[in-house]
């Protein structure tokens, strides 16, 4: 029956091998859509990894995330540098990093941080930073930048180069900080994540361009965020003007900076007066949910402590309708490739009516003949598959590099899990379902023509 | 052993008014060649599909190979006629998408029965068969079927028919798109082999000057008197 089949099939193997490719196409869609996606998800849910905990002035976490880790809007009022403090002296926090942002450079988010940043920050699978040309900046190089691959690469930016930063977010800006230019000392590699496209200052250079500056910008829309963060430093300060706080801790820095901070925390050489946002880690991971709890309930900081992997979840959950938009459209191409195969089967049966007649003749029961048209499917659904899968490959080899290096999108070449195969057995099945309608035609058609040849 | 027995056959197609068949009696012995002529569309069809159970008859009226075709139904019926009956249409007797020598052989893969009297190698039967109606050269065993000429497609289909020395042949015109001398000289051939191979042959044409090459002659007119 397989060699009959196939010799049949040989016979129109043009027609035949357009229906392969038709359903190859699909089979290969459906899979990439779907390696894209999880590509996609891993490379999303990979971009804070090594992140335990986000903490930020209150706000919602999805914001928070977009604005610490994507560089998409801003964090409301700032955090004072206590609370970060306290953070770091928990017991279980291993490192802090702390965050400053709301400058751009020529439209590009500009963080302000610190040395443990680079030590600390982990990108597609747990990769660290690392350079492709200078040196990350150290605590006491305070107007040096370490810019993104994105950006270098746009600007032409190499180590050496000396880069004036804006105020804002905005691509245009006529707040240029042009009093305060930063040399780079180092271009990052390339990751595929936001910190591409961002620019790396120390706390130090960061504050010198605010020195008459107050707070970043407030989002209008999130509540929590308002302006009313004096009193979430009542433990620190009294309710100043943002002008004041300034003067108060610049008195309140040379106290402490070179007294009992000075020792234990050499990172951290500059104590800014406000920060955006803290990155932790933990040294037992497993307390994190006891620590975001004990950052959520400080009666004295309105902060807000987001687990990076929940709020990614969050967030990819409101991309998600992109994501079904594109798994139905890999099935609509695959329903069009089983509707095709369904035709090309279809259309021959009447010019195949004689062949079926003879075939009968000769003893092939109906039943035979129908299983003839299935078996025809399977071979063509089985082709269509494999050639898919070969295709699959062979562009999965071919973009991968690509892929990776521009976007952080790893492809699994050869990997074909078990979503995967059942997929694939999905798609064979939604073949030989399809082929039974031209089977049942063949068959009620073989019966009703008997041996009759006609024309 | 009779290869064709039928009895007060009466046949009416499903919805139509009279009978197109009534036959009182008609048998065929083993090696016996019957010459039967009619004009078109007077039921010479209708009877060789009654014949190969194509179609539905009563029990007891046609016996192929001793047996009662309107007792047994169905898939069996489609293995009985492949193991006793040889087939040769008008014209498009063959598949396409296979060789010559493959559709010899086709018979044989339908049935055990053939494929046990075919010899301990079929294939070399096969050829043989063609060599012996005249297709000897090896080219033409393994050609497609639609590459060869319509006489040497009969012929190839004279070949499937014998393959496996089944009991009975039906040929239903098989030389009415064969040119006058392929046409004698087919004929000839067929019955000469049916008469070796001991296979009762029922020629079925409207053509009378063939009828010198077979046993015996009858006029479908006349058989079938029991229409009404």
């Amino acid at each position: 029956m397989l060699g009959f089949s196939l010799r049949s099939l040989w016979n129109r193997r043009f027609v035949a091998g357009l229906t392969v490719l038709a359903i190859s196409l699909s089979v290969a869609l459906i899979l990439g859509v779907e390696r894209l996606r999880d590509g996609a998800r891993d490379s999303f849910a990979n971009s804070a990894s090594g992140i335990d905990l986000i903490v930020a002035p209150r706000g919602n976490s999805v914001q928070i995330l977009m604005a610490t880790v994507f560089g998409v809007g801003g964090t409301g009022t700032g955090m004072t540098w206590d609370s970060f403090e306290w953070l770091e002296d928990r017991p279980e926090v291993a490192w802090a990093v702390p965050i400053q942002m709301g400058d751009n450079h020529r439209g590009y988010p500009v963080i302000g941080t610190d040395a443990s940043y680079f030590e600390h920050f982990r990108h597609s699978g747990g990769q660290p930073l690392s350079l492709a040309a200078g040196t990350f900046f150290t605590g006491d190089m305070a107007d040096a930048a370490v810019v993104g691959a994105e950006v270098a690469a746009r600007f032409g930016y190499a180590p050496g180069a000396v880069i004036v930063n804006a105020h804002g977010s905005g691509e245009v800006s006529f707040d240029l900080h042009d009093d305060a230019p930063f040399t780079i000392s180092g271009v990052l590699a390339p990751t595929g994540t936001a910190v591409d496209r961002m620019v790396f200052v120390t706390l130090e250079g960061f504050d010198t361009l605010h020195a008459q500056d107050d707070a970043p910008l407030a989002d209008p829309l999130d509540p929590a965020a308002m302006p009313a963060d004096g009193h979430g430093e009542d433990d620190a300060h009294d309710d100043h003007d943002a002008q004041d706080d300034h003067d108060v801790h610049d008195a309140h820095h040379d106290h402490e900076a070179h007294g009992d901070h000075e020792g234990t925390e050499a990172g951290h050489g500059h104590e800014p007066d406000r920060i955006n946002a803290v990155y932790v880690g933990l040294i037992d991971r497993t307390n994190v949910l006891g620590l975001q709890r004990a950052v959520n309930e400080r009666p004295s900081g309105a902060l807000s402590a987001v687990l990076p992997a929940v709020a990614l979840a969050e967030l990819w959950g409101i991309a998600g309708t992109a994501e079904r938009a594109m798994r139905l459209m890999a099935w609509a191409v695959a329903l069009a490739g089983m509707i095709g195969m369904v035709v090309m089967l279809s259309a021959t049966l009447d010019t195949r009516r004689r062949e079926f007649a003879i075939l009968r003749s000769v003893g092939a029961t109906p039943a035979r003949i129908f299983g003839l048209i299935v078996t025809e499917a399977a071979i063509l659904s089985a082709a269509g598959l494999i050639l898919g899968l070969v295709l699959l490959s062979v562009a999965t080899f071919v973009t991968d590099p690509i892929l990776s290096a521009r976007f952080g999108l790893r492809l699994g070449l050869n990997v074909f899990g078990a979503s995967e195969l059942a997929t694939l057995f999905v798609i064979f099945c939604a073949g030989l379902l399809a082929s039974l309608v031209p089977a049942v035609r063949v068959y009620r058609m073989t019966l009703a023509d008997g041996l009759s040849v006609r024309l | 052993m009779h290869p064709l027995r039928i009895e007060r056959l009466v046949y009416r197609w499903p919805g139509a008014e009279r009978s197109t068949l009534g036959i009182g009696a008609l048998s065929l012995a083993s090696g016996e060649s019957l010459f039967l002529y009619g004009p078109s569309g007077c039921g010479k069809s209708t009877l060789l599909s009654a014949i190969a159970g194509v179609v539905d008859v009563p029990k007891g009226v046609i016996h192929v190979a001793d047996q009662d075709i309107g007792a047994v139904c169905g898939g069996t019926r489609d293995r009985f006629r492949v193991d006793h009956i040889g087939m040769i249409f008008q014209v498009f007797n063959l598949v396409p998408w296979l060789s010559a020598l493959e559709n010899v052989l086709l018979p044989c893969t339908f049935s055990q029965r053939r494929r046990a009297r075919a010899g301990d190698n079929p294939a070399r039967t096969a050829r043989r068969l063609l060599d012996e109606l005249g297709l000897s050269d090896p080219s033409l065993a393994s050609k497609q079927a639609h590459e060869l000429s319509v006489g040497q497609q009969q012929r190839v289909a004279a070949a499937r028919a014998l393959i496996g020395t089944p009991d009975l042949i039906l040929a239903d015109e098989p030389t009415s798109a064969l040119d006058e001398a392929t046409k004698a000289a087919f004929v000839d051939l067929l019955a000469r082999e049916c008469a070796e191979a001991g296979t009762a042959l029922l020629f079925v044409s409207h053509d009378r000057s063939l009828e010198r090459h077979f046993d015996r002659g009858v006029d479908f007119l006349a058989l079938n008197g029991g229409a009404a």
